[in-house]
């Protein structure tokens, strides 16, 4: 009876481990969308695990997006244009070339693809002063395409589409098709994209989360406020609101401002599991 | 046609194919890093505009102590978050791996979820939930006897760090490591069962060794991130701009001497200089593992 117990209480030991775990990683989740739902007072009066005072939510979020003019939608529209224009042309140059280096010869192929391997190491920060001073010096800061087209470049998004298109791209149709007279960019088209298509998702999501995301590159780059993302944006009120020039309290504002900005990605994440869990896959093959 | 001879049109797709990855490349990463290098070497005065500096700037950083302590810290902060989240990570993937249950599953979607929030936005959450005044820590510590703790303070601002990035990031090398787990051929724990071998055992002795190089390349990919450190010093600064500093750490010294003193050949220097050090780092922790196993 004792050890059955106590069979059962070792059983138990990895279930509450994991819910232990869990719950350090949804704490602050949880804090933000209580404090979503507090006004300015309530938000530094009332104990911050738990709501309490006027449920403030809509009123939070109507003042987030009247706030400055509308400055919030704005960021919101960027983000989404930045994100988009970002992640669709990164994937489309990936599979440009992640197909290229796997299934065509060509001159500088293989001087090309060791250089795209030792750079996937270097981490995007270390090359945003770099890129910032040359940008300024053809006068390109401060625009969209200062933070637009650095990001098309996603050395990680070739190696995997090479990876993958390496694998699931079917040798004896190509052949046939040329034999047939198929061009190479109709090949592509017709034959290697319908296979490589789970890879592309995946590239996809990543790309736009990378953008959706980003935080050095935009806050080196701009300095118009019009034309930040949600990071910057939030990052300038946040910064206000704690040193206190904002002059007075903008604290409820970025508390709901931030789940607004996490919610979208997050629920992405969840819809589109089976997609990131191929690219980490790859990702740990990597080396 | 000759064997081995490429055909032409294949060829010229080939090259067009990869013209837009690689005139990226050139633009904004081999372009960029030459530029900076350029203005590495040199020094502008207003009397004298840009003058060519030789190793100047380089031997000034050298010399810098605000730079010596900022490249010291972010050493320190690698070798102690390192293995914090690369050991926590695999702890959680080997649990998550050997059960399986409703709890794993969604435990793999919490512990992901913290990958999908904007560095920035985890930064702030976390520096909300350090205040006193905002976030439930503070009290907390004070419920159970520990005083009124500053997380933002002298003492504890380092741990903040580490346990905002630690956050951030053990989810991501969770699934990494978890998907890596799931390749570890099932047959051999199960001979591991059947010999009376625990999970426990199972764990530690079987499948750990079997995924070693994921362990590895998600090591080395932590490594490179930790020595960037910026966001959590940057997000956390103005809770306690007198203890993270402006040279708290390479990449916001670095920051802060292009863009609020316009130091734009110093801060290229800088960065350079940072760059040299994730380089060894990253090459001596390879050329460690690397020796290790082959010794083994």
């Amino acid at each position: 009876m004792r050890a059955n117990l106590r069979r059962a209480a070792r059983a138990r030991t990895p279930d509450l481990l994991m819910v232990a775990m869990a719950g350090y990683v949804l704490l602050p989740f949880w804090w933000m969308i209580v404090a979503a739902t507090k006004d300015n007072e309530a938000l530094f009066a009332s104990a911050p695990l738990w709501f309490s005072g006027r449920f403030s939510l809509w009123s939070n979020l109507a003042e987030l997006l009247a706030r400055d003019d509308g400055v919030f939608g704005t960021w919101i529209a960027n983000t989404v244009l930045y994100s988009a224009v970002s992640g669709v042309g990164a994937t489309a140059v990936s599979v440009c070339a992640g197909y290229a280096f796997a299934v065509l010869r060509f001159p500088f192929r293989r001087i090309l693809f060791a250089l795209l391997l030792g750079l996937v190491m270097i981490p995007g920060t270390a090359l945003v002063l770099p890129t910032y001073l040359l940008l300024s010096k053809i006068g390109l800061t401060d625009t969209i395409w200062a933070v637009i087209l650095p990001s098309l470049l996603n050395p990680f998004g070739v190696y995997l589409m090479r990876v993958y298109a390496e694998d699931a791209v079917p040798e004896e149709m190509l052949e046939a098709a040329r034999i047939d007279g198929a061009g190479e960019l109709r090949i592509l088209r017709s034959i290697a994209l319908p296979v490589m298509r789970p890879a592309v998702v995946t590239v996809l999501l990543f790309s736009v989360v990378a953008t959706w995301n980003n935080f050095f590159l935009p806050l080196v780059m701009l300095s118009d406020s019009r034309l930040f993302p949600l990071t910057v944006g939030m990052n300038s009120w946040y910064r206000a609101a704690v040193t206190g020039t904002g002059g007075e309290t903008l604290f409820n504002l970025v508390v709901v401002g931030s789940v607004v900005a996490v919610l979208p990605l997050v629920v992405a994440f969840g819809v589109l599991q089976r997609h990131w869990r191929s690219g980490l896959t790859a990702g740990s093959l990597r080396g | 046609m000759r064997i081995g001879a490429v055909p032409r049109a294949e060829a010229r797709a080939g090259l067009l194919l990869v013209s837009p990855f690689a005139v990226l490349l050139a633009a904004f990463l081999l372009l960029p890093l030459a530029y900076a290098l350029w203005m590495s070497l040199h020094r502008s005065t207003l009397v004298t505009g840009s003058v060519f500096a030789g190793a100047d700037n380089y031997l000034q950083a050298l010399r810098d102590p605000e730079f010596a302590r900022g490249a010291g810290r972010v050493v320190l902060y690698g070798l102690v978050q390192t293995p914090i989240l690369i050991g926590l990570a695999l702890f959680a993937a080997l649990v998550t791996d050997a059960t399986v249950s409703r709890v794993s599953k969604m435990f793999r979607m919490a512990m992901f979820a913290p990958y999908a929030v904007p560095g920035v936005i985890g930064a702030l959450m976390w520096g909300f939930l350090y205040s006193p005044s905002l976030g439930p820590l503070t009290g907390a510590a004070e419920a159970i006897g520990l005083g009124r703790p500053d997380f933002t303070g002298k003492d504890l601002v380092f741990a903040s760090i580490v346990n905002v990035s630690t956050w951030q990031w053990v989810g991501y090398n969770m699934i990494v490591l978890y998907s890596a787990l799931q390749a570890v051929p099932g047959d051999l724990c199960e001979a591991a069962t059947i010999d009376g071998a625990g999970a426990v055992r199972i764990a530690v002795r079987i499948k750990t060794p079997m995924i070693r190089s994921a362990i590895v390349m998600a090591t080395v990919f932590t490594v490179i991130g930790t020595l960037q450190l910026f966001v959590e010093p940057f997000m956390l600064q103005p809770f306690n701009p007198g203890t993270i500093t402006d040279s708290y750490v390479p990449n916001l010294y670095a920051y802060s001497q292009a863009f609020s003193y316009q130091r734009y050949e110093y801060s290229a220097a800088l960065s350079f200089a940072l760059g040299a050090i994730v380089f060894v780092c990253s090459y001596a922790f390879l050329l460690v593992t690397r020796r290790r196993s082959v010794t083994r």
